[in-house]
């Protein structure tokens, strides 16, 4: 028995290593590219200056601003979406509606982003330009929008599986004791699956930052510093989508790195915190 | 059945070789004998042509290679776009055989690559606004006002109250090279510009935005978009146009083999014929 759990078992740790390996690689080999700009005053360029490479200007606030405006937006609209969708399809209608409803959302997990900014570029940007009067339509919000539309359905499965995986004792012995059905929800379900809501919303929060297509397509990328929802912002995804034709060799190309190098530790450090902070309401195994 | 399968099979082959000869004698008779002579070369050629860079080139590239494997489906022919600085970039690295650009390579970049240049076209970069602007005519002072975000709105150009929406493209397009050094003489693009990643991309969103003014290759031109006079010259095949550059293809080293009869055929008579059905000024070697 033991002989032949050996060879799938060293398997797995290869891989489980190789992968956590390869996202560490991943890093030293931005830190490695991306080390002639690391010269510069790197606050500086990070926040002061604006991204003027014809004046050998390459900062990178702006992308920066327009990165946590998208996704944060995004996720505020996707939030109390997904949280109702999954209230409604996995509490109040468990059953048939509910069951469509979870089949419709898994079938738009996995929709390409193109397919979304394609969409967007035709049907929602002409009509925030009229809606708002003036300004080209290519904004935080057409992005923030349709990324909304993007992160929701990873949020619903995630949240609806933390809803399931409440112990069914639980529950029953909650209605047992008189709860309403929105008793048993708010004081024994949710508690239980705060984990999971907090994972599905850290998961959705780093797939808004990471997409390209949709910001790239819609935002509009102008390099100014936004100033309102409806200003055009260029992510540090777009950026890198970009500058990626740019003479190999100029350091306007190499700032990419330091683009990728953000985008790590922004999700990273997000992550880390998220779960640092973790809730300890209600029962912890 | 299985007779009259024996004797159907006979009569296909002939009805097929009846019909080759009939499609050949049609073609022997059709209107364009010198453009076959020009193909003569690819009948007993085979194998692949791989071709990237800029985008305004694409349009003659795909007319070339539908002409090419017409008289020899054998040979394939891929084109993609990337932008001028990645055509470089992939010609120099020999990861394609022909690498186009809408500018002239740098000492720099041929001294690196030993790059051969062959420009086979002069290309317009039209100024462009939506169909709906009736705006046809600026001066050089006006466009370099309106891209340096001086002038903000349609009215103060003789049309309705619109704030004008500008288009740009990222720092690696040719098109934005030219346009920049002589549209703009060098001067400033608001940090406000939308930017967008393709002269294609740029032709469906001045087409979709009543606001927007931009700039692509005549090549791009079609009624979507409707072309704007600068100093009273309109972006057309006279020379008195004045925004306009080479259109180049490059290679590594001496051309050899399909990639020298490739470019042996954009310089002949029916290549030269297609560059202009294009809407560009073909030059002569």
């Amino acid at each position: 028995m033991n002989q032949r759990l050996q060879l799938p078992e060293k398997f797995f740790r290869l891989a489980a290593w190789g992968s956590a390996g390869l996202s560490l690689l991943i890093l030293v080999f931005m830190l490695i590219l991306g080390r002639p700009l690391l010269g510069h005053d790197l606050f500086a360029l990070v926040f002061h200056q604006p991204w003027q490479p014809d004046r050998q200007l390459y900062g990178l606030f702006p992308m920066l601003v327009g990165t946590l405006a998208v996704s944060t937006t995004a996720l505020l609209m996707a939030l109390p979406l997904a949280f109702g969708t999954a209230i409604l399809a996995a509490i109040i209608r468990p059953g048939g509606c509910g069951r469509l409803l979870v089949r419709i959302v898994q079938l738009l997990t996995g929709m390409p982003t193109v397919v979304y900014g394609f969409v967007g570029i035709f049907l929602l940007v002409p009509r925030l330009r009229t809606l708002f009067g003036g300004g080209s339509g290519r904004s935080i919000l057409a992005a923030a929008l349709m990324l909304a539309l993007l992160i929701t359905p990873t949020m619903v499965l995630i949240f609806i599986d933390s809803f399931q995986r409440v112990p069914r004792g639980w529950q029953t012995a909650a209605a047992a004791l008189g709860c309403t059905p929105m008793q048993t929800f708010r004081h024994v379900i949710l508690p239980r699956a705060a984990g999971g809501l907090l994972s599905g919303t850290i998961l959705a929060f780093g797939r808004a930052v990471g997409d390209t297509m949709i910001a790239l397509m819609l935002a509009g990328n102008a390099v100014a510093v936004p100033c309102s929802l409806l200003d055009p912002a260029r992510t540090l995804t777009s950026q890198i989508a970009l500058v990626f034709a740019a003479d190999f060799s100029s350091l306007e190309f190499k700032s990419i790195f330091l683009c990728g190098l953000i985008l790590y530790l922004l999700t990273s450090t997000l992550t880390i915190a998220l779960r640092l902070a973790r809730p300890t309401v209600g029962y912890q195994p | 059945m299985e007779n009259l399968k024996n004797i159907r099979q006979p009569m296909k082959i002939i009805r097929f070789f009846l019909l080759l000869f009939l499609a050949m004698l049609l073609a022997g008779a059709g209107p364009a004998p010198a453009a076959d002579d020009a193909l003569a070369p690819f009948r007993d050629e085979q194998g692949t042509l791989k071709i990237a860079g800029g985008t305004a080139h694409i349009p003659v590239m795909k007319a070339a290679a539908r002409e090419i494997r017409r008289v020899n489906p054998r040979i394939r022919i891929t084109i993609a776009g990337g932008g001028s600085g990645v055509g470089i970039k992939q010609v120099g690295e020999g990861l394609v055989d022909i690498g186009n650009s809408g500018r002239r390579p740098t000492a720099a970049e041929i001294e690196k690559y030993h790059l051969r240049l062959f420009k086979w076209a002069v290309d317009g970069v039209a100024v462009v606004v939506n169909p709906a602007n009736p705006v046809r005519s600026l001066s050089r002072a006006q466009l370099r006002d309106i891209y340096a975000g001086r002038l903000t709105n349609w009215r103060q150009l003789g049309w309705r109250d619109l704030p004008i929406d500008l288009y740009t493209r990222d720092q690696a397009s040719g098109t934005r090279a030219v346009f920049w050094k002589k549209g703009l003489a060098k001067g400033e693009i608001s940090p406000r510009a939308n930017f967008v990643v393709a002269n294609g991309a740029m032709k469906s969103a001045v087409a979709t935005d009543p606001g927007a003014i931009g700039y692509l290759s005549v090549g791009y031109l079609d009624r979507t978009v409707a072309p704007v006079a600068i100093d009273g010259a309109a972006p057309s095949r006279e020379g008195r146009y004045r925004i306009s550059r080479g259109l180049y293809s490059n290679t590594r080293g001496e051309p050899r083999g399909l990639t020298k009869k490739f470019i042996n055929y954009l310089f002949s008579p029916a290549g030269q014929q297609l560059i202009a059905e294009a809407g560009f000024i073909p030059v002569a070697r």
